[in-house]
């Protein structure tokens, strides 16, 4: 069963509908236990980055990492991307998992934020997530702070300059579009990550 | 590069889709379900659904309409039309929409814009302006129009748009009252001057009579969307020959999907 996390931020019927289509067993849920005995953790996440704190208050962060120390698959979106970085603007003081270095940053003021709609992705070879995604795939953006490249970086995304679409390292994956609202690619990416 | 949307709008009446149904050869024409599937692998790059009638009889026909065109669609999906409150939005929200669009319950009460992007982020409140020209000398200017374009607010749209956006307001569609129905194109001046005014981003509406009009509403009106609701009125087959013609044209689009 995978397990999708709600802790409060935003909408995750379209995360659970796409992996429903797909055909994998999955739930929505915000108990600890659940998501430590989960085969899979989805953490979706629209917002404010202040949103993860609800991950720390309600055991949710102990489970996760628990869960990612046994190796068991972790894919954060969006949001739930930034916060496998360390900080981000947005918050200061709020504290991510760290997995990857480096701290989220607002868009610069040449270019309007939030970064809304489709854009393109470069892809690196040898990525499980993106498997059979070709370079240059458009994906679905909705965001006003972004994720700096760094050596786990699987995608960029130019716009204000490149930052990391997708990362990944391991069982570990994230991506700051939306896959669940990116089309067959999007969907290739989810059967990918469902299929580990 | 960031593509310029365009939206394929359905308008819904007691279920069933009453404009742009003029589709390909599909038998059903009229079933929001299967038009909102066809035109996404058709290309268009998000779905709007506005329920016309909006009444609370039909309420429960629309959550099935959405709840049904939701289950096939991997493109953003917005829902409006009737949405007064944090439960209508909740309920839509549910049903599988991904934003939902606000128009008169955001003009008399704009701290419904705020709670509901506060549930739901400010990336799924689309603030629905429909804006009319106001006569005069002074430049440009438009006042905003309540239930659905009928009632004048006597607000200024610029100002509007200001406050909306201060409320947590996520993008705007901008519909101009002059030109809706005509064919004689978008309100370029009508929709710089909200991009101008804001930061968030503006899809344009009202008027498209061919694919030129989508060039210039991009070009000058420099809109970062643009609504389709009945182009296959005017001679294209597809969302996807329209962002043919806006690539040949040297618009950025997503294509092929």
């Amino acid at each position: 069963m995978i397990a999708i996390v709600d802790y409060r931020a935003g909408n995750l019927v379209s995360v659970k509908k796409a992996v429903d289509h797909l055909g994998f067993p999955c739930e929505i849920t915000s108990d600890p236990g659940v998501v430590e005995r989960a085969e899979k953790v989805i953490v979706p996440g629209v917002g404010h980055f202040a949103a993860t704190c609800a991950l720390d208050d309600s055991g949710l962060r102990a489970a996760i990492t628990n869960a990612i120390a046994r190796q068991t698959p972790f894919f954060g979106i969006c949001v739930g991307m930034q916060w496998m970085f360390e900080a981000s603007e947005e918050a200061p003081g709020v504290r991510g998992l760290g997995i990857f270095p480096g701290e989220c940053s607002h868009f610069p003021p040449e270019v309007k934020a939030p970064h809304v709609g489709w854009n393109q992705i470069e892809i690196k070879d040898g990525s499980r997530l993106l498997r059979g995604v070709p370079s240059g795939a458009f994906v679905y953006f909705t965001h006003s702070y972004r994720a700096p490249v760094v050596a786990g970086t699987v995608a960029c995304c130019e716009y204000g300059g490149a930052f990391s679409a997708a990362v990944e390292r391991d069982h570990l994956f994230g991506v700051q579009f939306h896959p669940e609202k990116s089309g067959d690619a999007g969907l290739a990416m989810l059967k990918n990550f469902c299929s580990l | 590069m960031l593509t310029k949307r365009i939206i394929a709008c359905l308008d819904v009446d007691a279920g069933r889709v009453v404009k742009g149904v003029k589709f390909l050869d599909l038998r059903d024409a009229g079933d929001p379900a299967e038009l909102a599937a066809a035109h996404s692998r058709a290309g268009a790059d998000e779905i709007v659904l506005l329920d016309i009638s909006a009444t609370h009889q039909n309420r429960g026909i629309l959550l099935d309409a959405v709840r049904r065109a939701a289950r096939q669609l991997f493109v953003p999906f917005t829902v409006g039309g009737g949405i007064r409150s944090l439960e209508d939005a909740a309920a839509v929200f549910d049903a599988g929409a991904d934003k939902i669009s606000i128009n008169s319950a955001a003009l008399a009460d704009p701290a419904l814009i705020t709670r509901i992007a506060d549930r739901y982020g400010s990336q799924a409140v689309i603030v629905a302006v429909d804006a009319k020209r106001l006569p005069g000398e002074n430049g440009a200017r438009w006042e905003v129009r309540s239930a659905g374009g009928r009632r004048p607010t006597g607000r200024d749209a610029i100002e509007w748009v200001r406050e909306a956006e201060a409320h947590g307001a996520g993008e705007f569609l901008l519909t101009s009252m002059d030109r809706d129905g005509t064919g004689i194109g978008f309100d370029c001046e009508l929709t710089a001057a909200v991009v101008n005014a804001t930061s968030i981003p503006v899809i344009a509406s009202g008027g498209a009579g061919g694919p030129e009009h989508f060039v210039t509403v991009f070009q000058e009106g420099r809109a970062d969307a643009a609504l389709a609701a009945s182009i296959f009125h005017f001679g294209l087959n597809s969302v996807g020959e329209l962002k043919e013609k806006l690539r040949a044209a040297g618009i950025p689009v997503r294509w092929p999907c």
